[in-house]
């Protein structure tokens, strides 16, 4: 593991290098694509650009509707003020971003209304790259999430069993953190194996950044655009728990909670509307099999 | 083989220029460039370079209580220290300010650490002091929450595009307001600085504190965009509002037919309509806004006849004053806005929401010879009364009022009477008897209470016998 570990520093300043002297040809351009650095040799399995204004790709995506009520979690397991919709108001593509809108407004009695998406049943993958370039909306209580969900072969397996990988998570008064973390038995929730990631000079809603995994077996490596920040393995797993990332493919969420127990809620200051942008979703397998 | 590779690395060279050449945009004429140091630093371990103090001694600020101390430092070698004075003993405050122009443009925030002796609040803290620009780009942060321990704070920048040459680095005001406001502690700031923190963002700039406001004026009125702020969230996600000079903003009227406004935020009315003003800062729309109703031109009040020996005058443009007077005594729970206008280029007093205020005489009117006062009163809207209160303040010259049921106390005496049934759309003229307890003690009147209304004009108030 530890090789390992050392390889990928070595490889992080190789590809560092070789992205410093793509800038230099450009020159003018801005390469958006800050292809991190590992040691996998990866293949796109699937994307979504955002690219066609309107509604969401059906093929891709589900919506998660309400205020967890009628799954089973009110408040979706976090006591979150927000009733999710599929309305255009809460998440639309608009001008090849992808908008995930929280509106102050009473909605079947909640007083906010947001959108989840998923691709639970329609996209699903074990191990490769996940990564999504977003802009992060700001202020108290504000809770956005890229994140994964274990298959739970239909609800026999239930969580934190079916295992959780949050790729990114953001609190909107902290505008310059963000945090990765896994959930599993043994490590829920409150316990979850996290870490935070601080940008310098800059913050998350001011402008876009590429939050990613590379997820191997036995490893999930963290980065925010060119900067791997943390690999979480099952060294990391306390005792009794169980390292549940190896065996099932997982799909994606994207939300934008609004309050709650991880964030807390809007106060006085919190402005609405806030949005979130997603300018794209990228999964890729990896084909090295040394890994 | 030696030339070769020489060759080959100008090769390189050449190409490298090629390509950021290539990525030049060339200048319009028009283009100025700043040509001024963009040196941030204020203060670091002593006045950077050409920073100088100026105490602000017309208003009665201490120039001993500011020194350079080596003994409480943040960082490095020294720290400037104010020694702010107990109550009634005046105040510390400043301005420092370079001989040689700043470009500040490329940062986004002025910074310091700052501790006190004891926890304090500042009243004013900021920069862009400069008497020569007449502050144009002044910013103020008030009620700056200072710690026993040094910590670190970030007065942001309205607008940095617009610094290009500046003076005024740094400026404090702070003293004991009131007894029992802090004071008799030492201030310590060290590593003033402006910086580039990428951190300052999602500005939330407003006007009239981002309410909108509505005012009834005619032709010739003029009226100034108040509440100016901007606000940013910084990288503790903390919101942070300062008060931005008027400079930083672009004003504009919907309708210059109807109003027009200055740079200075400074409102003409020029006809009759509706017009709204409103401002950007920093290319952001400011929150609020201000609706001008106008009525056209305004006729001026009936111009007195009375020859000036039979008047003592409070307000009127055909007399010489008495005494001079507070049109705005802001008395607590007031929600009156009195603004000075015109009509016609006669001078009137302008009520707007008005629930209690008053004109208080800065000498008290001997009125033991007078018999009336007189007032004129415009109103724009039907059933508009105005409760009036003439105050004799006795021999003590204090106004002394029960508090509970606003009557006057001790040596205070008052006459009553309620302006109603007023022509809607003209000058009404009262005169109204100086009647109830001043028919006895008339020889201090100190002050004209105003309760009601809530919107009208007053002109020509003046005490008089016929």
């Amino acid at each position: 593991m530890k090789y390992r570990n050392n390889k990928m520093i070595k490889s992080l300043v190789l590809k560092s290098l070789l992205i410093f002297g793509l800038v230099s040809i450009c020159g003018c351009e801005t390469d958006e694509e800050q292809s991190v650095v590992n040691n996998f040799t990866t293949n796109l399995v699937m994307q979504d650009e955002f690219d066609i204004d309107g509604p969401l790709n059906s093929a891709i995506w589900n919506f998660d509707i309400g205020d967890g009520t009628a799954q089973g979690i009110p408040g979706w397991g976090n006591n979150e003020l927000q009733y999710y919709t599929d309305r255009p108001e809460n998440v639309i593509i608009e001008n090849g971003f992808l908008l995930i809108t929280a509106n102050r407004e009473d909605f079947n009695g909640s007083q906010f209304t947001s959108a989840r998406i998923q691709t639970e049943g329609k996209f699903e993958q074990r191990f490769g790259r996940f990564e999504a370039r977003m802009r992060l909306p700001f202020g108290q209580g504000m809770w956005p999430a890229f994140w994964m969900l274990g298959n739970d072969e239909n609800g026999a397996i239930i969580w934190p069993q079916r295992g959780e990988i949050d790729i990114m998570e953001y609190r909107g008064q902290n505008p310059t953190e963000v945090l990765g973390s896994v959930h599993g038995p043994g490590f829920a929730g409150g316990e979850s194996i996290t870490k935070s990631f601080f940008i310098e000079d800059d913050r998350f809603d001011t402008g876009f950044h590429v939050y990613g995994i590379e997820w191997g077996p036995d490893f999930i490596n963290y980065y925010v655009d060119d900067v791997l920040y943390n690999q979480i393995t099952p060294d990391d797993v306390p005792d009794g728990g169980e390292w549940v990332f190896n065996e099932r493919p997982f799909h994606i969420l994207i939300n934008l909670a609004v309050g709650g127990d991880f964030v807390g809620n809007p106060n006085e200051e919190t402005i609405f509307p806030q949005t979130m942008l997603v300018d794209y979703v990228r999964i890729y397998e990896n084909t090295n099999e040394q890994n | 083989m030696k030339k070769y590779i020489k060759l080959q690395f100008i090769l390189l060279l050449s190409f490298g220029i090629t390509v950021f050449s290539g990525c030049e945009r060339s200048f319009s004429d028009d283009v100025e460039f700043a040509t001024f140091p963009a040196n941030g630093d204020v203060f670091i371990d002593n006045f950077s370079a050409g920073l100088d103090f100026f105490p602000f001694v017309d208003a009665g600020a201490d120039p001993e209580a500011f020194s350079v101390v080596t003994d409480e430092v943040f960082s490095g070698s020294s720290a400037m220290r104010f020694d702010v004075p107990s109550f009634g003993n005046g105040f510390v405050g400043a301005t420092f300010n370079t001989t040689a122009n700043r470009d500040l443009s490329g940062f986004d925030a002025l910074t310091f650490y700052a501790r006190a002796s004891q926890a304090a609040s500042i009243d004013a803290i900021g920069f862009g002091i400069d008497g020569e620009t007449n502050n144009r780009f002044q910013v103020t942060y008030n009620g700056l929450n200072v710690s026993t321990r040094w910590e670190k704070y970030v007065i942001p920048i309205p607008d940095a595009t617009q610094l290009i040459a500046e003076t005024g680095l740094f400026w404090l005001a702070e003293g004991a307001s009131f007894e029992g406001d802090e004071g008799g502690y030492a201030l310590f700031f060290d590593e003033i600085k402006f910086e580039r923190l990428g951190t300052v963002a999602q500005p939330s700039p407003s006007i009239f504190e981002g309410q909108t406001v509505t005012e009834q004026t005619f032709t010739g009125s003029n009226i100034t965009v108040t509440g100016l702020t901007q606000t940013f969230n910084l990288s503790t996600g903390e919101n942070v509002t300062v008060t931005a000079a008027p400079s930083y903003y672009n004003f504009m009227s919907s309708d210059i037919e109807v109003a027009q406004v200055s740079e200075l935020g400074e409102v003409t009315v020029v006809g009759e309509g509706t017009a709204e003003i409103t401002a950007l800062l920093g290319g952001v729309l400011a929150g609020g806004s201000l609706e001008i109703v106008s009525g056209g031109g305004l006729e001026p009040a009936p111009t007195p006849t009375l020859p000036q020996a039979n008047v003592r005058s409070i307000f009127s443009d055909a007399y010489v004053n008495d005494t001079e007077s507070n049109f705005t005594p802001g008395f607590g729970g007031s929600t009156t806005e009195t603004t000075m206008t015109s009509a016609n280029g006669d001078a009137v007093l302008s009520y707007a929401n008005n629930n209690f205020t008053g004109i208080i005489f800065e000498n008290t009117v001997d009125a033991s010879a007078l018999t009336f006062l007189h007032i004129d009163i415009f109103v724009q809207e039907p059933g508009v009364q105005v409760g009036l209160q003439i105050r004799d303040i006795g021999a003590n010259q204090m106004i002394e009022t029960d508090v509970n049921n606003g009557f006057p106390i001790g040596d205070d005496v008052d006459f009553r009477f309620d302006l109603t049934g007023l022509a809607v759309g003209q000058w009404t003229s009262i005169d109204i008897p100086l009647g109830g307890d001043l028919i006895t003690q008339r020889n201090n009147l100190g002050a004209l209470i105003l309760v009601g209304g809530p919107d009208f004009l007053l002109d020509n108030i003046y005490f008089f016998t016929e």
